[in-house]
Parts: structure tokens; sequence; C-alpha cells
């Protein structure tokens, strides 16, 4: 088995299925009818990117999971999501925050992922970053009108950029895993794409009339199963049926 | 998802003021009608026929906006990545079912911001049957099959109403829903092949669904008064008990193909009259229902409530943007 | 308190070569975010390849009280249409 790419893939699949469950929490929720329509939209994209990358993930570790074994049967300590997805959604400009910088991160990575010498991730890089594209022009559109909207929304929008801001550096991060796998041109080194993200970012931040925070303490550890509190209470929800009833099938 | 004509009283009124018809007017706007031809938000048309389609049109709008609510409940907990794109994508759709028929039922003259406060105060009605909970997997599948099943019955013929507007918002709802019903039989299949633990949960399913399923589909015909004049005018296309007759007749044999039993006693075939014979319903209860005291009417509403009124920020922040920026564009 | 965004009328192109056509409406504060909701409503099972919105209350529209003076004089004009030429058979290419 190829554990690396194995682990990898568990990375890129995680980000997109954790994020996915977040966004469910917001159906029926959301300020209007058409902006439920709008996140059901994103999290129709990122269920079907998880199924893509983790039923690839499985064929790769060649021990029988597909993708729902492993969206349902591990546990949080075996995630390998970064921390950002996993971080509750706060109110709309929270939401907005947290998607902004995970699909401007993703988007970047996706490009550069669709030249990866591994062809079937290249393929799935190609379906995902179209998508992608559109979730970080979409969440841009927000950041800029919630930041100059209104007094209130303006306050909220930089509240939830400085919340998140701390996940930041963590997505850009390399270790180990990676590097063999940049090595052999499967992987993307996050780090090319830091100075493009911090000038979109920058951009629209600015537009939006609101600042990056430089955050002095990094958070860091989701890659290594090093989780927030969050995510072992998101899974145990997402997870209860097929946990409970382990010989059924639905 | 859908709804029949639940309060004769509805204190809409402030929404839509009553006028004197012109007997002239009335008569060719009758002609036009049973012609089959479609009536246009700027033709001449009696102001209760209006009235009674903001509050039809309004009534089903709502009703797709708080079904979202008991499927929802599962949508977190979903047991397998398909089904929950199925859910989302289910979902999502009866929120455009409802953005439709707002917008349908805007051209009427009444704004979605008025008829969401309708639902807020508990002056308007929707569906009784979203004020029933849904506490196991396979409520998820009783709702597509039973609850859209229902609906389809009642939406297809819609598609013919004589408003314009609410015809083309039906024809876009039922292509869109073809694949509702199917996707919650295809789910009831799974649970009846299952373990036992998922067959019992397939019959606590429809044990709980049937009769509010049933109840969907209004009053019985005797109660219902306004069924034939709206009948004529082409707003309702079948009376309520014909719909429910065929909507018993098209589920005992599906119910008996999942090896589940309908919980009615008396439910047999009558040879004679060609239909399943089934008992009476508990109209008691679904007054009771209708006037929000549902076992769940209170936080369906309260969700509802919160939702809006937590976006209330987010709404104003993006207009007070535009209004910014269209000043500029117009400075510039 | 509540507040709604205005209407806007939504016009999707179902695929090269053909006219943008009327679909329904949506709410939006903007035209930007007007698009995007367009598309996050309408355009879910493939049905466009393009897509136009217009303030619902920058359309003039005809009054169908003047529809019978407006519309109906069109009517007699059946030399407009090719069918109502007759020639003998032989001709071809026309």
């Amino acid at each position: 088995m190829d554990k690396a790419l194995f682990e990898y893939l568990l990375r890129l699949g995680d980000d997109s299925l954790v994020l996915a469950q977040r966004l469910c929490e917001w159906s029926s929720r959301a300020p209007t009818l058409e902006v439920d329509l709008s996140l059901s939209n994103l999290g129709l994209d990122l269920v079907g990117q998880a199924q893509l990358l983790l039923g690839y993930a499985g064929e790769v570790e060649g021990q029988g999971r597909d993708e729902d074994r492993l969206a349902y049967h591990r546990d949080a300590e075996e995630y390998r999501n970064c921390l950002l997805v996993e971080q509750p959604n706060g109110d709309f400009a929270q939401t907005m925050a947290r998607h902004f910088l995970f699909s401007i991160y993703r988007e970047l990575l996706l490009d550069e992922l669709v030249g990866s010498s591994d062809t079937r991730l290249a393929e799935i890089a190609a379906k995902a970053v179209k998508e992608t594209r559109y979730h970080a022009e979409l969440a841009s559109d927000w950041v800029i009108r919630l930041g100059d909207g209104t007094e209130e929304s303006h306050r909220r929008m930089q509240d939830g950029l400085d919340w998140f801001w701390r996940f930041v550096d963590e997505m850009f991060a390399v270790d180990e895993v990676e590097r063999v796998l940049i090595e052999r041109g499967i992987a993307v080194d996050p780090a090319v794409t830091r100075e493009a993200f911090d000038a979109r970012v920058t951009q629209v931040v600015k537009s939006a009339t609101l600042e990056v925070k430089p955050s002095t303490w990094p958070q860091t550890g989701g890659r290594q199963g090093n989780h927030t509190e969050h995510l072992s209470t998101m899974l145990a929800e997402m997870q209860v049926l097929p946990r409970r009833y382990p010989e059924a099938t639905w | 998802m859908y709804t029949t004509e639940l309060d004769k009283k509805a204190a809409d009124s402030r929404v839509v003021e009553v006028g004197i018809d012109d007997p002239q007017q009335l008569a060719r706007f009758e002609a036009r009608v049973a012609a089959d031809d479609f009536i246009e938000p700027n033709d001449w048309m009696p102001e209760t026929y209006r009235k009674t389609l903001v509050r039809q049109m309004s009534q089903h709008a709502h009703s797709e906006i708080v079904g979202m609510l008991p499927e929802g409940n599962w949508l977190t907990r979903a047991p397998s990545l398909s089904r929950k794109a199925i859910l989302l994508a289910k979902i999502q759709d009866e929120a455009g079912h409802g953005l439709y028929l707002y917008c349908a039922a805007e051209t009427l003259g009444v704004s979605r911001e008025q008829m969401i406060d309708a639902l807020h105060d508990g002056s308007a009605k929707y569906s009784t049957i979203f004020n029933y909970p849904t506490l196991n997997w396979a409520d998820i599948g009783a709702i597509g099959w039973l609850v859209d099943g229902a609906a389809i019955m009642n939406q297809v013929p819609l598609q013919r109403t004589s408003y314009g507007p609410y015809a083309r918002a039906m024809v876009r709802i039922c292509k869109e829903e073809s694949f509702h019903q199917r996707q919650g039989f295809e789910l009831m299949m799974h649970m009846v092949n299952g373990t036992p633990d998922q067959r019992e949960m397939a019959q606590d399913a429809l044990n709980r669904f049937w009769w509010p399923s049933l109840m969907m589909f209004g009053p019985p015909d005797d109660k219902s008064p306004n069924t034939e004049r709206s009948m004529r005018w082409r707003i309702k296309r079948d009376t309520n008990d014909d719909l429910r007759q065929k909507f018993v007749d098209a589920t005992v044999p599906q119910a008996e193909l999942l090896g589940l039993t309908v919980p009615d006693p008396n439910l047999r075939w009558n040879e004679e009259r060609g239909h399943y014979d089934f008992s009476p319903i508990d109209w008691e209860e679904f007054y009771a229902v209708v006037r929000g005291e549902g076992p769940v009417a209170q936080e369906r509403m309260q969700a509802r409530r919160k939702a809006w009124d937590d976006g209330a920020w987010v709404r104003e922040a993006a207009a007070s943007y535009e209004t910014k920026h269209a000043s500029a564009r117009i400075a510039a | 308190m509540s507040s709604d965004w205005p209407l806007w009328e939504v016009f999707v192109r179902a695929r090269g070569g053909l006219d943008h056509r009327h679909v329904g409406s949506v709410h939006a504060p903007d035209a930007g975010i007007a698009i995007r909701h367009a598309r996050d409503t309408y355009t879910r099972r493939e049905e466009g390849v393009s897509l136009w919105v217009v303030r619902s209350n920058e359309i003039t529209a005809s009054d169908p009280s003047e529809a019978e003076e407006m519309f109906e004089p069109a009517a007699s004009k059946i030399y407009r249409h090719p069918t109502f030429y007759d020639l003998p058979d032989e001709v071809k290419h026309m």
C-alpha cells in the first residue's frame, strides 16, 4: 500500500467531508431562501468531492474500506482534516470567513493538483477546482458585502476573520508525509501558493474595508489527528446510525 | 410538498383588498377560464379569485419551507454519504419550490415579506403533516414515499391551473420532484430488506405517517364549501376525497410490496366500488393540528422565526452595501 | 425586524445558439448577488450556460386591456406568411 498517498487523500477528503457536514447544519437556517440554496450547493459539491477522494483513498489502502466505511467508522483522531473546517458555524459572517479562507487555499491547491503525476488525483482535482473557484467567488462576494455593509455586519465580519485567522498557517504547513509525495510529483507544496493566497485575501479584505490581523499563536495538529474539541462532537452526531447498527446497509 | 385550502377565514384580507366585481368582466373572465385559457398577472380577475390564489399559493409555499425542517432533522445524521447528498439535494429543492411559489404569489401584489410575516405570526397555515416529528431514519423514506406521493397527486393536476405563474411554477416543481418519491420508496426498500431493527423502523414510520398523510388532502368534500367554485376557476382540479381515495388505492399495493402493514384494521378492497375502503379519519386531530396544536408545531414556527430574525442583519447589510455603491455609481 | 431584498427576473440561455428565456425570479440585494442566486436556484440541473437578471420593477409591460387593439390587427395580415402563396409543386427551393 502507498501509505503516504492514502494519508494525503484522507487529508483532502476529510477537509471536504467535515466542511460539508458543517454546511448541512445551515439547512433551513439561512438569512433568505436564496442563501439557503447557495449554501446547500456548496455542501453538495463538498459531499461529492469527499466521496471521490475517500473512495480513492479506500482503493489505495486496499483493505476493503469504501468511502462510507472511512467516513463513518473512523474516530476523531483518525480524521486528517485541517482545524479550520471543523470549527462551528457561528453566525453567517463566521461561516463566510471560514469558507472564504478555506476555498481560496483549496482552489489554489487544486489548480496545482491538476498537474499531479497521479492521474486519478489529477482528474478529481480538475473537477473539484471549478466547484471550488465558485465557492471562493461566492464567499468573497459575501465578505465584501458584509464588511462594507452596516456597522454591525462590519464588526461581525471582522470578528469572523480574526476568529479564524489562527487556523490559516496550518493549511500551508508541510510534514514528512507530504514532502515525500511532493518529491514524487503527486502532491503539491502548498507553500508555493501562499503568496497568491495572501494576495487574493488581501485584495478582498481591502475592498471589504476590513483588515487581516496576524495571529500570534497559530493552531495546528489536524493533519496528524490532533483536533479541537469540536470534531468528536460533530462526528458523534454524523456517525450515530452506522455505529449503532454496524450490520445495516442504508 | 403541497397544501390544500385549510383555513376558510385566513387573516390575509389585510394584504388583498376586496372589491366588487363588474358583472361583464366577471362573465368574460369565467368564459376564459372555462376555455382553459391562462390568466396572467395584469389581467382582470375577480377579487375572490385573487384572494383565494394568494392564500392557496402562500400556504403551498409555507408548506415547502416548513417541510424542510422534519427532513433537516436527519440531514446531519444521514447514514451514508450518498444518502446525505440525496437528502441535502431534496431539502434544497423544497427551498427552491417555496421560492418559486412565493415569487408566483408576488405577481398578485403581495410581497414575500408579508407572506412570511403571516406565517410567523400564525395567521397563515401550512400543511399539517409537517407538525409531526421525524423520530427515526425510516421517517425520511416515509416522507418521500407517502408525503411526496400525496403531494404529487395534488400537484400534477395543478400544472394546468388557470393562473399562469402558478401553473408554470408547478411545471417546474413537478419536474424537479419526480425523484423525491422514488428516493423515498427506494430508501424504504433498503430498510425492509435490511436488519430486523431497520424493518422495525420502517413499520414504525408507516404507522406514524399513514394517517397524517391521508389528512394532507384536506377536509372531506362536504366540509369543503369552496371546492365547487375553486374547481370552476381551475384553481383546484380534483376534490379532496377523490384525491385521497386515489392515493390510498395507489399506496396500499406499494405497502404490500414492501411487506409493511398499513395501520388500519378496516382497510380492504371493495370489489363493487373498485376502490379500497378505509376507516374514518380523525378530523378532530386534523383541525387541532391546523390550529397549530400539532406535536411539534411550536418548534417548527420557532425554527422559522429564528432563521428569519437571525438573518435580519445580513439582509440589512447587503441592502446597505448596495445603497452605498449604487449612489457611488450614479455619482461617477 | 424583517426586511427582504428586491425582486429580479431571471433569464437562462439553455445552450449556445438559443435565446435567453424567462424562467422565474429571485430576491437579491444587488446585481452581482442576483446572478449568484439565479445560478444557485435555476441552473442546478444543467438548465443553462448563460444568465441574465433584471430588476423586476425595470420591466415595462403592455396593458392587457389594450390587448385587442395591440395584437388582433396582426391576424388579418395573412399575406405575411409563406403559406398564403399558392405555387405549383414543380417550383423547388422556395
